[in-house]
């Protein structure tokens, strides 16, 4: 059993003791624990569950790749699942949950016995439920289901809060290793801005641990020295508990920094999301250590020979009275020598190679530990928890020639750099066969736009496991003293020649319970490919993108296919590094920041008033007013009637409105334009359409021309800002030489139309302006004061109506709105909102831009051929509109439908043609663009497209009624509303 | 975190599209001052010149002011290609001001803002969150910043929010 030693620890401060709970129950700890060290502490070793088989699993690890002890913490709004109990500091009150299990971590249903496994071999997915069919919803799914996943999903909204912060550096620096630090001493020296970032609370990475002598000192005293003479340094900047994450295009990093996990009532952020734009980035992110895979290798108990020295130097944790350690490198000796003078047992050392002369070895022979050379471990006893080892030779195929009574077992399988940053952009890798492992390959970095490297590796990471190699490799050249290693010697798999029944239980990735045996049988089943092996076998995937797994795994995949691993390669690393919060990438944008609502000068009385509201691109517009006990149905009937019968007022500030100017906007208008804006008079008004340049209807409004070489062109609601960028684009790309200037003036101006037979007296009752029909005729504009205010007074109609659209600096709208409001009132003036606007323009037959068209309708479709000028030479489109589909008479074309009864047709509607296609459905001939109740002729209209429509007049046609039945329809002229246009002329 | 204080000040504000070269003497006369380089401003806190792209000025003046200033640069650049507006209600222009100023921006904007990046005379055009904004520092722990009025709501909350989250000692 794991236990609390009574002296050490070099991070635990013992004077504060902490309380915390797992699983309910009530543990303790000190200040400077992690939650993983607190519970060896307390003797808890089996800390979850596997997520395929759900066996019992305990730590294996002390860091960022621990795969197994997967915790949720907190509670209630502060619940968080799936965290590492290895990155977690320890505080009061923390509260832990372990996962993956029913009904108890120490007693699970779903763990799967061993006779089980047999029917879960790799690729099961993909194998076991495709038969038969039915099957698949009813049990498979519902069963892998309920088995997979690791942590519970929180049930309540997230109480913390987050942010992200942008900074730009020279050079930023992750891992605040020995490597990290000597990197920040040289790069801060130079006098480079420097950003040097650190996952753990601490810095020093192993060397604090492994303790070689730096320079004279003692690593800890080096480190001390180093973090002085840094914080002396303005143009240096140091951040521990914070994560690089990623590595993306053009050098910009992530990086995520825990606020205040460790200390949770601290005001501000949770975490903070870091936007890193450096010029470079250099990864001093050290290595990992391989596990062994030998079978019985995921016991709770066995763990890293690094991880038990974390744990017993860092934390004073005994991993258990008597501690096997197996090992194919010298490292794993400082762990048996660690546990030595710690007191602590080792019964032998089971090292793979068959000859054993190293320092390291000789100071544990000389301790009098027993060391095996050439033999490995054949088998762990224990099921919850390891009761011994049974060992054998390495050479042999698995007969257990001793067996040795433990609690532990210390594993090194050797080292790997993490590469995941430098291999998340594209950076390469170099297989070292001497060390058995993949360094980045400097010749085959990440690269930035110009090609420049954007990424560097140094120290440990760059495959410097000495500390001399490290820190020369990061620039600085001191007297180190440290035993020398010896080689350590490839094992992939323990004892090699090991049968299926042992491979069955050799565990290459803790997490996703992947075993030599699944790899292999990838291989036999043609997984020749990596990638593909990773996705059959589900290897190195989900969090723990391959930390422990991904080069033991692909040793055995190269075994299996008799090829050499660097030909065999490695699977792509992705960020995240380790998985980030959720809350963190949202930042700020949550509740009502979550996204931007654009709000006209009048939003705020709409919203005082009943508005309910119909987005629009950002921003809201009021869809119809409510009042009193009103529906929508009711109150869209009550505004059109309002337009219809006296005056209604429409915030129409939406509206897009830019301004053309120069003396070649004329003709600049006119390629837009598929009419001839150039041809608009001064102070009049002319209705206009834009195409792109594939001859598709694309915007719609109303030009007017202010000056001689002024014209303003509005826009639809959602197009003001696409529009302006296609003249932009236009002018800047093609006719660049053309004199013309545009501005997006939309929100400069608030603009209200006024509507109905009433409107003038409106307008007139406010006075300062003549706007009788001899002063201001339809299509005509003229600026004055209306009111007191500066206006323009656009008469413009899309109800039909009578009516004025009257356009005020818009920090003036409100007081607009009020006046119209007042003025109106003996006229019993409505408001109306957006459905209204859409009844009453498709009363009178008027087009909107995304109802009657897709992006696939050109003007011809929507007979709208008088606003094209025909004899011009070209506007954007018009060659397009030339090509045979579109000129094509059997294009679908506007007209009116009345269903059968007054009834309103179903939005979208086909319009049913005789007989079947291939795949049995129905013909169609035409669709449904527009569909209403019409308050004013009190039934259903619609407005269509139908093939040859203009042509069948009076025609019935059947409707799909949605339901798997048909309406019938009366083809009819698409303008219902005052044909002679008598009304808007007014 | 009090020592933040975000508020609107109301402001006259005139575009001027041309080429510098054809326009810059005009808009220097009018507006007394000096045309700016690249991404720079000149002026003060009551009238001030932005650099907005490489055909486009910004004057910013007394609220009330910008009317006449537009009508004086139409005027002094009669027969020369230009766009003079007045466009001061479709902005608003905010000021922010406190100690750790750089990073209530710097967590909005992926502009650099640090003091080497983002002195005063220089005025950035960027994004602040999820909205275009342009900011320019205005005194020792000020920024101006300004951005269109319909998202000016969203925006003012937002800053406040990143500042009541308080500085993260960076700058």
């Amino acid at each position: 059993m794991s236990a609390r030693l009574p002296t050490g620890g070099r991070l635990l401060d013992r004077s504060q003791p902490l309380d915390f709970t797992f699983d309910g129950k009530r543990l303790h700890g000190y200040a400077g624990d992690t939650l993983a060290s607190a519970l060896l502490g307390q003797g808890q070793m089996l800390l979850g569950r596997s997520f395929k088989y759900h066996q019992p699993r305990g730590l294996v690890a002390s860091g960022a790749e621990e795969p197994n002890a997967l915790v949720g913490l907190g509670e209630g709004a502060f619940f968080e699942p799936n965290q590492r109990a290895t990155a977690a500091e320890l505080h009061a009150g923390l509260t832990a949950t372990s996962q993956n299990h029913w009904p108890s971590l120490e007693h699970d249903v779903g763990a799967v016995n061993s006779a089980l496994t047999r029917f879960l071999p790799a690729g099961f997915y993909y194998k076991t439920f495709l038969w038969p069919r039915s099957f698949w919803k009813h049990v498979y799914e519902p069963f892998i289901r309920q088995s997979a996943g690791l942590g519970k999903p929180p049930q309540e909204a997230d109480g913390s809060t987050y942010e992200h912060f942008h900074v730009h550096v020279d050079l930023v620096i992750v891992g605040g290793g020995i490597s990290g630090l000597a990197a920040a001493l040289t790069a801060g020296r130079e006098g480079r801005e420097v950003l040097l970032i650190e996952q753990t609370a601490h810095w020093g990475g192993r060397a604090v641990v492994d303790a070689p002598q730096i320079d004279g000192q003692s690593a800890e005293d080096w480190v001390k020295s180093a973090l002085q003479e840094l914080e002396t340094m303005a143009n240096v900047r140091m951040r521990t508990r914070t994560m690089a994450s990623g590595l993306y295009d053009h050098g910009y990093l992530m990086a995520y920094e825990r606020v205040s996990d460790h200390a949770p009532a601290t005001p501000g952020p949770r975490h903070r999301l870091w936007r890193i734009r450096a010029e470079e980035t250099r990864l001093a992110t050290g290595a990992l250590e391989r596990p062994l895979s030998f079978a019985g290798n995921d016991v709770p108990g066995v763990m890293l020979a690094s991880a038990v020295r974390d744990y017993l130097v860092n934390w004073a944790i005994s991993p258990g009275d008597r501690t096997v350690v197996v090992t194919n490198n010298d490292d794993a000796y400082r762990t048996a020598l660690a546990l030595y003078r710690a007191g602590l047992a080792v019964p032998v050392i089971v090292d793979a190679r068959p000859q054993v002369t190293g320092a390291l070895p000789q100071a544990a022979r000389d301790a009098g530990i027993r060391v095996e050379p050439g033999r490995a471990i054949v088998k762990v006893d224990g099921k919850k928890r390891v009761t011994g080892v049974e060992i054998g030779l390495q050479l042999g195929e698995g007969g257990a020639m001793e067996h040795i009574a433990c609690d532990a077992v210390a594993m090194s399988g050797g080292w790997s750099p993490a590469v995941h940053l430098w291999s998340h952009c594209g950076g390469k890798l170099t297989w070292d066969e001497a060390q058995a492992l993949f360094r980045p390959d400097a010749s085959r970095p990440p690269r930035g736009d110009k090609g420049q490297p954007i990424a560097s590796v140094t120290g440990t990471a760059n495959g410097h496991l000495g500390t001399a190699a490290a820190l020369a490799d990061a620039g600085l050249e001191l007297d180190v003293s440290e035993p020398a290693e010896e080689p350590m010697a490839p094992v992939w798999i323990m004892p090699q020649g090991a049968g299926p029944a042992l491979k069955r239980k050799m565990f290459l990735d803790y997490q996703n319970d992947v075993k030599v045996s699944d790899v292999e049988l990838a291989a036999r089943e043609g997984y020749e490919s990596v990638e593909h092996a990773k996705r059959y076998t589900t290897l190195g995937m989900a969090t723990d993108q391959g930390k422990l797994s991904n080069i033991n795994g692909l040793a055995v995949l190269s075994g299996a296919l008799n090829a050499a691993i660097p030909a065999t390669g490695t699977t792509t690393f992705r960020p995240p590094y380790t998985p980030i919060s959720m809350g963190s990438i949202a930042g700020a944008a949550r509740g009502p920041l979550f996204q931007p609502v654009r709000r006209t000068p009048i939003h705020g009385w709409h919203e005082a008033n009943g508005a309910t509201w119909e987005p629009v691109g950002q921003w809201r517009r009021p869809y119809a007013y409510l009042k009193g006990a009103e529906d929508r149905h009711t109150a869209v009937t009550r505004e059109v009637q309002a337009v219809r019968n006296s005056v209604g007022l429409l915030d129409a500030s939406t509206l897009g409105k830019i301004v053309v100017k120069g003396p070649d906007a004329g003709r600049f208008l006119d390629m837009i334009y598929t009419g001839r804006p150039s041809s608009i008079a001064v102070g009049k008004c002319r209705y206009g359409l834009i195409c792109n340049e594939n001859g598709f209807l694309v915007d719609d409004g109303v030009v007017a021309r202010l000056a001689e070489d002024t014209w303003l062109c509005h826009t639809t609601t959602g197009g003001a800002e696409h529009i302006h960028a296609h003249m932009e684009d236009w002018l800047q790309c093609e006719w660049w030489d053309w004199q013309v200037y545009t501005a997006n003036v939309t929100e400069e101006w608030a603009q209200v139309a006024v509507a109905g037979p009433k409107a003038r007296a409106v307008l007139e009752s406010l006075g300062g302006m003549d706007v009788s029909k001899a002063a201001l005729p339809f299509m005509t504009w003229a600026e004055g004061e209306l009111g007191g205010l500066p206006a323009r007074v656009f008469r413009i109609s899309f109800s039909g109506e009578l009516s004025y659209e009257i356009a005020v600096p818009a920090d003036r709208g409100m007081e607009l709105w009020e006046a119209l409001l007042q003025a109106g009132a003996a006229h019993g003036v409505t408001p109306y909102g957006t459905e209204a606007m859409h009844v009453l323009r498709a009363e009178k037959g008027f087009i909107m831009i995304g109802e009657e068209t897709d992006g696939t309708i050109i003007p011809q479709d929507l007979n709208l051929g008088w606003a094209i000028a025909k004899k011009k030479e070209d506007y954007l489109g018009k060659r397009a509109q030339e090509r045979p589909h579109m000129a094509d008479p059997k294009r679908w074309k506007l007209v009116g439908l009345e269903a059968d009864g007054g009834a309103v047709l179903p939005e979208g509607a086909y319009i049913m043609a005789p007989g079947e296609n291939a795949n049995g459905q129905r013909h169609t001939q035409g669709r449904v663009t527009s569909t209403y109740y019409s308050p004013t002729f009190g039934r259903g209209i619609a407005m269509a497209l139908l093939i040859h429509g203009p042509d069948r007049m009076g025609e019935m046609v059947e409707v799909t009624d949605g339901q798997g039945g048909a309406i019938t329809a009366r083809v009819c002229d698409p303008v219902l509303y005052d044909r002679e246009g008598e009304r808007l002329d007014g | 975190m009090a020592e933040t204080s975000i508020y609107r000040v109301p402001t006259g504000m005139v575009l001027l599209r041309g080429e510098f070269g054809a326009v810059g003497e005009a808009a220097a006369h009018v507006a007394g001052l000096d045309v700016p380089e690249q991404r720079r401003i000149t002026g003060g806190p009551e009238r001030a010149l932005a650099w907005m792209s490489p055909d486009e000025l910004m004057l910013f003046c007394a609220p009330g002011a910008a009317t006449g200033l537009a009508q004086a640069l139409e005027e002094k650049l009669t027969g020369v290609h230009h766009l003079a507006l007045d466009v001061s209600a479709m902005r608003v222009r905010f000021r922010v001001t406190g100690p750790f100023v750089r990073e209530v921006l710097a967590k909005l904007s992926p502009a650099d803002v640090s003091p080497a990046a983002l002195p005063e005379g220089e005025v950035r055009r960027s994004r602040l969150g999820q909205v275009p904004a342009a900011f320019w520092a205005s005194g020792t722990d000020s920024f101006d910043v300004v951005c269109f009025r319909s998202v000016s709501d969203y925006l003012e909350e937002l800053l406040a929010h990143s500042a009541a989250a308080g500085p993260v000692g960076f700058f």
